[in-house]
């Protein structure tokens, strides 16, 4: 009884409700907005200051941006099926301290020790989020807690800075370059090729949008709902160890203080890049885009001299009210 | 196929299903009828596997069947299309459709290609030509209904449910449909239709249950059992019973004012709910709307009052035209809705009897931004008399109250904003015995004080009674008024009989 079979010669009677213009317009500017923005600060950018536009500069945006995208790749996981991840903050420090205190036992240990540490807070918040049916903004404020004072009882109330030898191999893999460009910006750059791909073309990918979309439609479907928020939650707290690992790698120590209120800025840059807040919509390529555009917008207000770096606070904060306004306004306007 | 046997459910003592059988025939197509609160959706969901009965077995081909819900129901091949679709609006109509069986290609990698052909193939079957890549959600109602159904068979279905399939389908999408049953038919699958409207089940049933009160009241051929009766089977209300039972409480003493009326509705409109919809209500009138559930009712009702979104239309009140689709304007104008679902759109349980009351007053009794409490103790007072409210005092949460004093605390709420037109969405269902006939002699005393009243009720006999007139409504249409001697239970379920052309 295939469907193929059920009824070839029924009548044609629809036609679609075709998508018209205006909503197909809408649906590109959800996509690729911070990206359409993006491109046009790099112009203005390069135009307005000699030196912006150096193979120097556009390299340090680079790597700078590196870290918190790949704590946004996660995020933006999370966000598509719904969820917020409010731990990776504390989550990327952790990473970090715990990197540089196990580096004693070898490059591996140094690599493994916060990816399995921070994998398994996401793994905990997981199960506690789908199987306990706890909200993830309740659960990942207890991670982003649990994870800062695990990081405090480790470096003895920060009064202990675990260094990375130089020179060594995970030093290396943090501070290396490769054709002018810092390591650390392959590693994320095939990190998104990855993840693009999972969310793409795989069932996974598939599961994480229809949960986002309506969660008690895909449980009906046959998605296995919980057990994909948990690998979700993984990810993201994987994602956001291996960052601070390698950021710690780059300054060479595990800094205690890093990492505050970082989930706000991924977030931003994930919300930024077109993802929807309530879930069900987004893309990996979105979320670089966004990452790219605070760290650009940040870079810009550096090069104005006189400007104090607090400004970047009210530009990232004025931008990121607009983005959900204009966003807010397309999706009502798309669902009319 | 399916056999449900002596299916027994109760839900905090009540009985929701008692002894239902249902038996179906591979190629048959059933229709499960019966008003709300007859049992249908209960026995879906035991069939269904989201209720465990509490007595009786399913067997499905022979075996007994034991479905830990409806995923599991859905693997063994019975599969439930609902009206609210249960499908992501966002994702693409390909991924809806091929979601947990998309085609692979090494490394479990999604073939995107091959997914998006062989959608389109299997839509185009169901007479849905879209670019399958686009989400779901840009598809009209019926196309996406038709994705659902196309999804539901398309897992090597052996009995299908269709819960109110066409309720948002427009006439050609439902000949479609209906192309898509003669299939399965002919595929041997048995399908479970359940419909309220008439004329679309003697086109395409064969047997039919009757569910009233969660027993089977009648069970058969289709064909064997005319409209008429089979509207008075659904209702409750034996033809020749009628003339013998007592009266309710309404002692009709109201006489409609002879003047202009007070309520006019003129072609009320929207997509497939409402088609043309026009009716007057003249002060001191009651005026019933009766017809089967979802006839059109409670969107007139909720036309009327701006909350229902209108196409076309124009409601007038005293002569002045309310502006559509505005809850606020109908409420200034002096139109006030009793819901029919009060704990969803009526009651805030956690507030007092007094705030509930005082709730929609509140705008009125306020100078410049302030609200006396004096004035706000006065209005409830007088109303917890007036409606004869049971409550231990102004302060009770109203959540500890009754169903009956609940419905009286809403009305009350209305009766404070001073309204000219009420309009009553099933003012007694799901309140006992004595506390209906208190309900029901409200309405009548308030008609009595000038207003005009709307009053929808699917108890037949307090239509009948407690109406001057009654707008009779189908497939969102006005099929027939009733007035005077004209103005009996037979009267109105003839009309509800009446085939449409």
């Amino acid at each position: 009884m295939t469907t193929e079979q059920a009824a070839t010669d029924a009548p044609v009677t629809h036609d679609t409700y075709a998508l018209g213009r205006r909503d197909r317009v809408f649906g590109l500017i959800q996509r690729h907005g911070a990206t359409a923005v993006l491109v046009l600060l790099l112009a203005v950018g390069s135009l307005s200051f000699s030196r912006f536009p150096t193979t120097e500069n556009l390299g340090d945006i680079a790597i700078t941006s590196s870290f918190p995208a790949m704590v946004a790749l996660g995020m933006t996981f999370v966000i598509i099926t719904g969820g917020i991840d409010l731990s990776v903050g504390s989550v990327f420090a952790l990473g970090g301290v715990l990197a540089a205190y196990a580096v004693r036992w070898g490059t591996a240990a140094g690599l493994l020790v916060p990816l399995a540490v921070c994998g398994a807070i996401g793994l905990v918040q997981g199960l506690l989020i789908a199987r306990v049916r706890l909200a993830p903004f309740i659960v990942t404020l207890a991670g982003l807690l649990g994870a800062r004072g695990l990081l405090l009882s480790i470096s003895h109330e920060g009064a202990t800075t675990y260094l990375i030898p130089h020179g060594s191999l995970l030093a290396r893999l943090g501070q290396g370059r490769l054709f002018g460009l810092g390591q650390p910006v392959y590693l994320t750059l095939a990190l998104f090729v990855i993840g693009a791909v999972l969310l793409q073309r795989t069932g996974f990918g598939q599961a994480v949008y229809a949960i986002g979309g309506a969660e008690d439609a895909a449980a009906l479907m046959g998605v296995r709902v919980a057990r994909t928020k948990i690998i979700v939650y993984v990810l993201s707290g994987t994602l956001a160890g291996l960052s601070g690992a390698l950021n710690a790698a780059r300054l060479s120590s595990g800094v205690t203080i890093l990492g505050t209120g970082m989930e706000l800025d991924v977030i931003a840059a994930v919300v930024i890049g077109g993802t929807l807040l309530t879930g069900g919509a987004g893309s990996v390529s979105g979320t670089i885009a966004g990452v790219l555009l605070l760290g650009v917008i940040q870079n810009l207000i550096n090069q104005i001299g006189d400007l104090s770096s607090s400004y970047q606070q009210v530009v990232s904060g004025a931008f990121l009210a607009v983005v959900v306004v204009v966003q807010t306004y397309l999706s009502r306007a798309r669902r009319l | 196929m399916l056999d449900a046997r002596d299916i027994v459910k109760r839900f905090t003592g009540v009985l929701a299903l008692d002894r239902v059988s249902l038996s179906l025939r591979p190629g048959e197509v059933h229709a499960l009828v019966g008003e709300n609160g007859a049992g249908k959706s209960t026995l879906i969901k035991v069939i269904t596997g989201v209720y465990r009965p509490d007595d009786g077995e399913v067997r499905l081909a022979g075996r007994p069947a034991r479905f830990t819900g409806p995923l599991d129901a859905g693997r063994a091949g019975v599969q439930a299309v609902h009206q609210e679709i249960g499908l992501v609006p966002d994702l693409s109509v390909a991924r809806n459709l091929l979601l947990g069986r998309e085609p692979r290609r090494a490394f479990g990698l999604l073939d995107a290609r091959r997914m998006h052909e062989t959608a389109a193939r299997t839509l185009a079957a169901y007479g849905v030509r879209v670019d399958v890549r686009l989400p779901l959600r840009s598809l009209g109602v019926g196309a996406q209904q038709m994705v659902a159904l196309a999804r539901a068979v398309s897992v090597d279905a052996r009995v299908v449910i269709m819960d109110e399939p066409t309720s948002s389908l427009e006439p050609r999408e439902v000949d479609t449909l209906f192309g898509v049953i003669d299939r399965l038919r002919d595929q041997g699958i048995a399908v479970v239709y359940v419909s309220h409207r008439l004329d679309e089940l003697y086109r395409i049933c064969d047997g039919v249950t009757v569910l009233r009160d969660g027993r089977v009241v009648h069970q058969g051929t289709l064909a064997d059992l005319n409209r008429i009766h089979l509207v008075s089977l659904m209702l409750g209300r034996d033809v020749a019973q009628v003339r013998a039972e007592g009266v309710t409480r309404f002692s009709g003493a109201h006489e409609a004012s002879a003047g202009p009326p007070v309520l006019e509705a003129y072609g009320l409109s929207s997509r497939h709910l409402l088609d043309g919809v026009s009716l007057t209500v003249r002060p001191r009138e009651v005026v019933g709307l009766g017809g089967l559930l979802g006839a059109g009712r409670t969107e007139t009702a909720k036309a009327i009052a701006g909350v229902l979104p209108l196409d076309a239309g124009r409601v007038t009140v005293a002569g002045l035209r309310v502006r559509r689709g505005s809850a606020t304007a109908a409420v200034r104008a002096g139109i006030a809705l009793l819901p029919e679902d009060r704990k969803a759109e009526g009651i805030v349980p956690t507030l007092s009897v007094r705030d509930n009351i005082a709730l929609a007053a509140l705008p009125r009794l306020a100078r410049g931004g302030l609200v006396s409490d004096a004035r706000i103790d006065r209005i409830v007072d007088t109303f917890m008399k007036r409606l004869r409210i049971k409550a231990t005092g102004p302060h009770q949460p109203v959540a500890e109250l009754s169903g009956g004093n609940q419905q009286k605390v809403l009305l009350a709420r209305w009766m404070a904003t001073e309204p000219k037109v009420l309009l009553l969405d099933e003012p007694t269902r799901g309140i006992d015995v004595g506390a209906k006939a208190e309900v029901q002699a409200l309405v009548d005393e308030l008609a009595e004080a000038g207003l005009a009243v709307l009053l929808i009720s699917s108890d037949l006999e307090e239509l009948v009674e407690g109406s001057d007139r009654v707008v009779v409504l189908k497939n969102g249409a006005v099929v027939g008024e009733l007035i005077g001697d004209e103005l009996t239970e037979e009267g109105v379920m003839t009309t509800i009989a009446a085939e449409v052309q």
